[in-house]
Formats: C-alpha cells, sequence, structure tokens
C-alpha cells in the first residue's frame, strides 16, 4: 500500500520535474512574493508603523499573500493530475497493474502535495532570514506553515477531483480556478443574508479558517475543516475513477 | 490441448449506454496458446480486452487470470497480466530506462530483481541502443517496442496486446512475430490485429468477433486443413482468352476478369486443374506472367463471417 503510494508519488515528482512547468512556478511564485515580502518590509520599518510585532505584519503578511497567489497558481499544478494519464492512455497501464485506484489516487494526491512542501519551504527561506536579525514569534510562523500546508492541501484535492472528471487540462485548470474562487469568496455571499446563513456561509468559505491559524491561533476545528475537505475530495476522486470501469 | 486454463472469459456482456459492445462472450485460453482475436473496426476486440485487464469493468460475466477472479481479487488477477493497448501507454516525457523501471516497479517487482528484468525484457524488444533516449524523441515503430516492453517486463503468465505491430515496418514485423512466438510458448498470448496472414503465421486459434458476438473460434490448423490447395487462383496474362475456353477446363466452377490482363478462377478443389490451365496457357500462346493463389481460406471465411447478408459479390461491371 505505501510502497505504491510513495511509487506513483515519486513518478508524479519526477515527471513534474522534467516539464519546464515546475520551474517556471517555482521561480515566479518566489519572485512574486518576494516583491510581497519587501513591500511588507519596508512598510514596517518605516517610522510611523502600527505597533504590531514583526511576525504579525511581515510573516503573517506574507503566508496570506501567498494563499491568494496559490490559488491562482494551483489549478496549472492540479489541471494534469489524471486528463493527462487519460490523454497519454497510461491510465491503462495503471489500472491494469495490480494497484488500486486508491492508491493511485491517494499517490498523486501526496506526489503533489509534497510539491507544495518544497514551494512552502522556498516561500519561506525569506522570513527565516530575518531570525539573522531579530527575534522572531516561531510558534506563530509554525501554525501559519500549518494553516498554509493545509490551504494548499485542500486546493490540491478539489484540483485532483475536477481533474479526474475531464479530458482536458484546460478545462480542469479553469473549472478548478473557479471553484477555489467560489470557495475563496463564499463569505461575502453571506453578508446580506440572515444572521444565521451569513454565519454558515462565512464558515465554508476556505479563507477563514485559515486567516485565523495565520494570526496564531491553533483552533483544532479549523485544522479539522481543510482535513475533511481534503478528504471528502479524494473520495469522489476514488469513487469517479471506480466508475468509470463501468460507465465510462 | 490439456494445459492448465490461464484465461477463463465466461459470458461476458458490456453496453456503453444503450449501445452494445460485446454479449455472451466465453472462451479459454490456456498456458502455451496463442489467441488471434480478429474482427471489423468496432466489432468489441478493444472492450473484451480491457474487460481481461480489468481496465473497463463488464455489465455481465466474469473473467479468471491464473484462477483469480479479476473482479473479486484484482491485485493478484492483475500481477499475472501483461497489457499493450491500441495506444502505447508511454509517459513522453521519460526516458526508456526510466519508463520501464516505473512499469515494473508498477508491476511488483522486487527491488533486487529490477535491473535484470528490465535488461532482459529491453533484449527481447531490441531496446538496448535506446535506453537513455527520451520516449518523445523516437519513432513510431520504437514506441510500440517500449509498448510491448512494458507488457512483458514482468513475464507475465497472461500477455494481451491490441495490434501489437501496427506502425512498424515490414523488418520489425518480423522480429516482434518472432518475440511473441517465443512468448506464447510458455505463456499465453492474446493479440488482435487486422492482418490475416499474421494470425496464420503466428496463432495456435483464432477467434472472430463480429458486432459483440464470437462467430468462429476454431484452432489454425482445422481451419487450415483444405488449404494445401487453393479455392481461387489469380492468373495475369498478355492475351487473355476469351472465359468461355477456360470455363471448358475440367475443375474450373467459374471465372471473373479482375481488370484488362486479371482473372479470378474459381476452382473445385479435387483436380489437379491449375496444371491443366498452365499447359492450355502455354500451348495457346495466352502469355502467362503471373499466378496466385487468391484467397486463402481464412479470408473468405472472415469475408463470409463478418460481412454476413449484406455482402454482393462484385459483379462485373456492365459500363466497362
Amino acid at each position: 500500500m505505501i510502497n505504491n503510494i510513495s511509487l506513483i508519488a515519486a513518478n508524479e515528482l519526477r515527471r513534474l520535474f522534467k516539464s519546464p512547468l515546475a520551474w517556471i512556478i517555482l521561480s515566479v511564485v518566489q519572485f512574486l512574493i518576494a516583491i510581497f515580502f519587501y513591500l511588507l518590509l519596508s512598510q514596517y520599518m518605516q517610522p510611523s508603523a502600527s505597533a504590531s510585532g514583526l511576525t504579525d505584519v511581515v510573516v503573517s503578511g506574507m503566508y496570506q499573500i501567498s494563499g491568494v497567489v496559490m490559488l491562482l497558481v494551483s489549478p496549472l499544478l492540479t489541471m494534469r493530475l489524471i486528463t493527462e494519464e487519460r490523454r497519454l492512455g497510461t491510465i491503462k497501464l495503471l489500472i491494469s497493474s495490480p494497484i488500486s485506484i486508491t492508491e493511485l489516487v491517494l499517490g498523486k494526491y501526496v506526489g503533489i502535495t509534497l510539491f507544495y512542501c518544497l514551494m512552502l519551504f522556498m516561500i519561506s527561506l525569506m522570513p527565516a532570514s530575518l531570525m539573522f536579525g531579530t527575534q522572531l514569534d516561531l510558534g506563530q510562523i509554525a501554525s501559519g506553515l500549518i494553516g498554509v500546508l493545509l490551504l494548499m492541501s485542500a486546493f490540491a484535492s478539489i484540483g485532483l477531483f475536477i481533474s479526474s472528471l475531464t479530458n482536458s487540462p484546460t478545462i480542469a485548470a479553469i473549472s478548478t480556478f473557479g471553484v477555489l474562487f467560489l470557495l475563496w469568496i463564499i463569505n461575502i455571499a453571506g453578508t446580506n443574508a440572515s444572521e444565521g446563513m451569513a454565519e454558515v456561509f462565512a464558515y465554508m468559505s476556505l479563507l477563514k479558517h485559515y486567516t485565523s491559524l495565520l494570526t496564531g491561533v491553533f483552533n483544532s476545528t479549523d485544522v479539522l475543516f481543510y482535513i475533511i475537505v481534503s478528504a471528502f475530495f479524494i473520495i469522489l476522486s476514488i469513487w469517479r475513477l471506480d466508475a468509470e470501469r463501468t460507465y465510462g | 490441448m490439456e494445459s492448465e486454463i490461464l484465461i477463463s472469459v465466461q459470458e461476458l456482456s458490456r453496453f456503453y449506454g444503450q449501445q452494445k459492445a460485446i454479449e455472451n462472450v466465453s472462451f479459454n485460453v490456456h498456458r502455451g496458446e496463442i489467441l488471434g482475436f480478429l474482427g471489423p473496426n468496432g466489432a468489441g476486440k478493444s472492450t473484451t480486452m480491457q474487460i481481461i485487464c480489468g481496465v473497463l469493468a463488464a455489465n455481465h460475466g466474469s473473467v479468471s487470470i491464473a484462477g483469480h477472479d479479476i473482479h473479486e481479487a484484482p491485485r493478484l488477477a492483475k500481477k499475472h497480466i501483461g497489457f499493450l493497448p491500441e495506444q502505447p501507454p508511454l509517459y513522453n516525457d521519460l526516458t526508456v530506462n526510466e519508463y520501464l523501471d516505473y512499469a515494473a516497479k508498477l508491476r511488483g517487482i522486487k527491488k533486487e530483481d529490477l535491473t535484470e528484468s528490465i535488461n532482459l525484457s529491453k533484449e527481447r524488444c531490441g531496446l538496448e541502443n535506446v535506453g537513455s533516449r527520451l520516449i518523445q524523441n523516437l519513432s513510431k515503430g520504437y514506441k510500440q517496442r517500449v509498448g510491448i516492453a512494458q507488457a512483458i517486463i514482468h513475464s507475465p503468465s497472461v500477455i494481451i496486446l491490441d495490434e501489437p505491430t501496427s506502425g512498424l515496418d515490414p523488418i520489425q514485423i518480423r522480429e516482434i512475430r518472432e518475440l511473441m512466438r517465443e512468448l506464447g510458448e510458455d505463456h499465453s498470448v492474446i493479440l488482435s490485429t487486422h492482418i490475416l496472414s499474421e494470425i496464420q503465421s503466428l496463432c495456435d486459434r483464432v477467434l472472430i468477433i463480429n458486432q459483440g458476438h464470437i462467430v468462429l473460434d476454431q484452432p489454425l490448423d482445422q481451419l487450415e486443413n483444405s488449404s494445401d490447395k487453393p479455392d481461387s487462383i489469380e492468373i495475369s496474362l498478355r492475351n487473355p482468352p476469351a472465359l468461355e475456353s477456360l470455363l471448358g477446363i475440367e475443375g474450373v466452377a467459374s471465372v471473373e476478369s479482375i481488370n484488362d490482363d486479371t482473372l479470378r478462377i474459381n476452382l473445385n478443389s479435387e483436380s489437379n486443374v491449375i496444371d491443366a490451365i498452365v499447359e492450355k496457357a502455354a500451348s495457346d500462346n495466352w502469355g502467362l506472367f503471373k499466378l496466385n493463389p487468391g484467397d486463402t481460406t481464412l479470408e473468405a471465411i472472415f469475408m463470409r463471417l463478418t460481412h454476413g447478408d449484406n455482402e454482393q459479390p462484385e459483379k462485373e461491371d456492365d459500363a466497362a
């Protein structure tokens, strides 16, 4: 079980780095976030800056922005997960091999999540460089890191599921972007509704649970929220691929 | 053949929505047998092969591979399968070595046997010199060979190849046939093809499928028993005589002209009619320059079974 999952995850990572896509995404994301990091830092250095701490302004601010950048980039990374296997016909190789569809889907998910971890590591090098000059709130950073990682893995599972629905990477990318964006801003939809409904909409938003983690509030329901979202879409992907053998 | 049954297909049916792809297909394949799968386009060959490999699920019926049901115990059953789909399942951005390594690991080959099995399957498919090349830069024939290499890498007892020789040049076709003959000695091989001569030179048994039904399932040697003498011949003559003078020869059943100088002569297979035709051609100065056997038995059977009632025998063109 574990062997097969790591085999598929490793192949996924290897093939990602064989294409220019992974390298370009890594460098573009790094570049964009470096700009934001610089802006946040210079804002903090100004004498008129607010009384909040360095970690609050710079590090959490940067992770906040990272979430938005990831929202834009993630569909491009997940679009080819299943669609490409279909297009190349390699899905037949995978399914006629002695591995289960669950292992296949989990392998894909682990592979792309590992790529996100790498991306997050690269980004985190920037705030880490501040540690040479000053003291950071490591607890808050850790909580923020967990928040971004959970957010990204939710993005990955949603993208994986949508990729399992179609043959075309472009359609997968656009639909994934639409769904992620909707889940991000859904709390706005609730602002005009009654108080009860507003709370429900706000609770469904991917953004809300992540903001509290960024501020250092480690609430287990927030963590659970992302884990449930990921698990839900992973299970849907497994069902979808399984059903394809019967109805496809 | 009394050896072990490796593939057992029972009453398989599969529908795509309302459309029936195959219905009530049953057959067995023994160890050491090469089964040729024949049928017109869209007859259900690929569907059947994909169901046997577990890529598609059947609506009814069961498949068991080396005694393991593909649905109940997929992991055990699939260990014994090597499958080459119609489009070889290749990752274009990997090298041949990387790809075969991945395919071998997917099939659960142990680490210590990995290099050996990769090398063996590369050697068998003639891929020794392209191991470090990217798959996308290979020619179609080489891609097809990589596809075959991944199907045999774990020396499965059941090898299923969907049109393995398509896109290959004649030399490669001969090599691949040689390979399949070798594999057929201790494995079960199912291969589908459009090429009738391939079945004749390779297979022990032929299975013709048409519109989702099996219309023929017979060992090839039974089919070919009567084929020492052809049912018809095609002759090309520089000075073709009137058709009536040919009909006068004993044993000639009928004559049709194919074009200006080529005739098809249908024979009553009993007599030495070809001798007589050649003698007459020489003595009457017809200018015989070519003589070919006509449709082989298998071809005739195939045409009869798959075209069935809607076949209109070609009449001589009156307009010409």
